[in-house]
């Protein structure tokens, strides 16, 4: 497999004015503020029930960019590439980067692929950044997050993590466990419009899950977070495939999964609205921000009883995203 | 999730609390034997729902914590030999006396982490011009699959996989805990997942000599109320026998086939104990057939000695003698990031949960 090959297909793929200009990089127009943001997927296995690197790369760095409230538009791609990793393969990953950008709305604007030697890699790897015009609406910050905000998450938590996990080696298990990857990005905006400076945090809790984002939030804000154990949406087949293989949920990885911290005045409708979209239809608020115990995240547990929830030291589950 | 969920429910679980309020007439000292349960009590909140009266001493049912120092040092030895290690997820991160597996890792070591040792055999045969070895820690609970995965290697002629063995035994733990003069333990929550495996025929000689109740309990919030409710019971009227908390999962004899299976592999031998030391006959070695099986013989490191770190009190946490927050290391040189010393890093390890789940926490 060559580069040349290899930019080809890229190029077919993705044709557009941008990346035919064929330059060094991509010029285009943004009024206003700019969002900018970058991630690298390493992950393994590449292919997973429900997507691929392909798809969890486009999505995951658009879903960056929309929880900084920001309209995406653009992305860069960049492959390394493992040799020895199967053309078709490669075409279904491109393929799969080529539906998830058109689904979200995002042009692949620039990029570049690399060839390691067997070995050197694992199969592939592949970074995005991407751009987005601030939403004119947005106020996003730590610094607006008030006691008595609430907080909402958009759907069954830790899906991404157990699809993965169950198909690695040496933990494969039966299940119909599917990722949940997908772009939020339409949701996202739509919740800014209604809602604008109401919204105090849009957060994605990917790695290391809801508690570490949670814990993250709570030592930046300097106050406290309140969350109810049984509020939690977990699907059953996940809640079950954690309980065999000793995960706690909280700390398993998401992908199409937010976080929204918001003004309790619109708690209600902002909670009616994300059940109107397909990908909210399970939201539900989780807890609140507290003057309590500042800097930490407490958990009521469904038996009655208090737990601190602190942030994941070093990795539960090795590479997911 | 049936036998789970029942197990999780606020309104039993209550019940049992008050009823255990009621019933509880003076202090009483109750160790919980497995990592398992000290995880149940610490992150459903129980603790601090209990009594006061009530004083839970966490024991010492954390395999990955009793684990001595020098194991790791022989794992990490071998991965230097650059033989494939494959182990449980929790063992990677404790320290060695240099580093941990997954520092060894880092610096190029292929270390494996399963869920299961016969994944270790699927290696070995899918290398066959490589040395597979298997980290086998663990109580009773984990030594039939572990045993298990020598046999289906011996079955499939494999020449290419061992095991490094350090399994421990849970009565001669609890007798070595009774021995020691200092130890306040008025009755024990029995470990239930052990007993599944192993029954509970050999709970009751300790009963007897060391005349304390020993109730084998389950996991979940109200298994683990029931158990304590049935020790304080016990200990309000004077009277000390074995009683089965955890009857859905256990049985008197055990699993009979995992126990044919360990006494295949295994034979009891002294072992020596994070924090503890020697405990005679308190571990499985291999035995004679199976001795071209052993890690240790086959790579000539069962000379590898170590020191454990001066700083650790896990032996002290381990016996139930002081609790976590009583070290004046935790949470300031010792914590899940930079663990000094087993408990801090397991997950069923007494000192991550306090550090993980209680107020203590210093997040």
């Amino acid at each position: 497999m060559t580069r040349d090959l290899l930019d080809k297909i890229i190029f077919s793929t993705f044709d557009n004015p941008y990346l035919n200009q064929k330059h060094d990089g991509a010029i285009v127009k943004f009024d206003g503020e700019i969002a900018i943001s970058t991630d690298s997927f390493v992950v393994s296995p590449v292919f997973f029930k429900g997507g691929n690197i392909g798809e969890l790369a486009v999505n995951g760095t658009v879903n960056d960019v929309a929880m900084c409230g920001a309209i995406p538009k653009y992305l860069s791609l960049a492959f390394i590439v493992e040799e020895g990793l199967k053309m078709n393969e490669f075409i279904q990953i491109v393929e799969s980067v080529k539906s998830a950008a058109d689904e979200s709305g995002v042009l692949i604007i620039t990029g570049d692929t690399k060839v390691v030697e067997r070995g050197k890699g694992d199969k592939i790897f592949i970074n995005t950044t991407g751009f987005g015009e601030v939403h004119p609406k947005a106020d996003i910050s730590s610094s607006n997050i008030k006691a008595g905000d609430m907080i909402f998450v958009n759907g069954f938590i830790a899906q991404h993590g157990m699809a993965i996990m169950s198909e690695r080696e040496g933990l494969e298990f039966e299940s119909t466990i599917v990722s949940d990857t997908t772009n939020i990005n339409f949701m996202a905006m739509n919740l800014l419009d209604k809602f604008g400076d109401k919204i105090h945090l849009f957060r994605d809790p990917t790695r290391g899950g809801v508690a570490s984002v949670l814990s993250e939030i709570a030592t930046d804000i300097g106050m406290g977070i309140s969350i109810n154990e049984n509020d939690f949406p977990l699907e059953k087949q996940v809640a079950a495939a954690c309980e065999i293989l000793g995960l706690d949920p909280l700390y398993v990885a998401n992908e199409g999964v937010f976080i929204s911290i918001v003004s309790a005045d619109v708690a209600t409708e902002f909670l009616a609205e994300m059940k109107k979209d397909p990908k909210g239809v399970n939201s539900r608020c989780i807890g609140t921000v507290t003057l309590e115990h500042p800097n930490k995240v407490v958990m009521n547990s469904s038996i009655g009883g208090k737990r601190m929830v602190s942030p994941l030291i070093g990795e539960q589950l090795p590479r997911i995203c | 999730m049936k036998y789970l969920s029942e197990y999780r429910n606020i309104e039993d679980t209550q019940k049992v609390l008050k009823q255990l309020e009621k019933s509880v007439s003076k202090p009483w000292n109750i160790m919980e034997i497995c990592g398992g349960q000290t995880h149940g009590l610490v992150r459903n909140g129980l603790l601090e729902l209990l009594p006061d009266k009530i004083r839970m001493i966490h024991g010492p049912g954390c395999p990955v914590c009793v684990t001595p120092l020098n194991l790791i040092d022989k794992a990490i030895e071998l991965l230097d030999q650059g033989i494939i290690v494959c182990s449980f997820g929790d063992m990677i991160r404790v320290p060695g006396s240099k580093k941990s597996l997954l520092e060894a890792k880092a610096e190029g070591g292929d270390l494996r982490i399963l869920y299961s040792p016969l994944e270790a055999v699927k290696i070995a045969k899918n290398n066959p011009d490589k040395e597979v070895v298997f980290f086998a820690v663990g109580f009773e609970t984990t030594a039939p699959a572990n045993a298990l995965s020598v046999l289906h290697a011996q079955k499939e002629g494999l020449t290419n996989y061992s095991i490094l063995v350090s399994h421990v035994l849970v009565p001669p733990a609890m007798e070595a805990i009774l021995d020691d003069e200092f130890n306040s333990i008025d009755a024990f929550l029995g470990a239930g997942h052990v007993c599944a495996i192993m029954g509970f025929k050999d709970y009751y000689p300790l009963v007897d000599k060391y005349k304390l109740p020993i109730i084998i309990t389950g996991f979940e919030p109200l298994d683990l109320v029931q158990g304590i409710q049935m020790a304080v019971d016990q200990l309000e009227k004077g009277i000390y026998k074995l009683e089965n908390q955890y009857a859905r999962v256990v049985k008197e004899e055990g699993n009979i086939q995992a126990i044919k299976v360990i006494q295949k592999v295994f034979e009891v031998g002294d072992r020596e104990w994070r924090g503890i030391g020697n405990i005679p006959e308190s571990g499985y070695k291999m035995t004679k057939e199976f001795k071209d099986f052993d890690a240790e013989l086959r790579f000539g490191i069962d000379n590898i000695v170590v020191a454990e770190n001066s700083l650790c009190i896990a032996g002290d946490i381990l016996r139930g003698l002081k609790k976590p927050v009583e070290c004046p290391q935790f949470g300031k040189t010792c914590s899940p990031a930079n663990p000094l010393g087993a408990p801090m890093v397991s997950s069923e390890g007494a000192c991550s949960a306090y550090f993980n789940f209680s107020e203590h926490s210093i997040f």
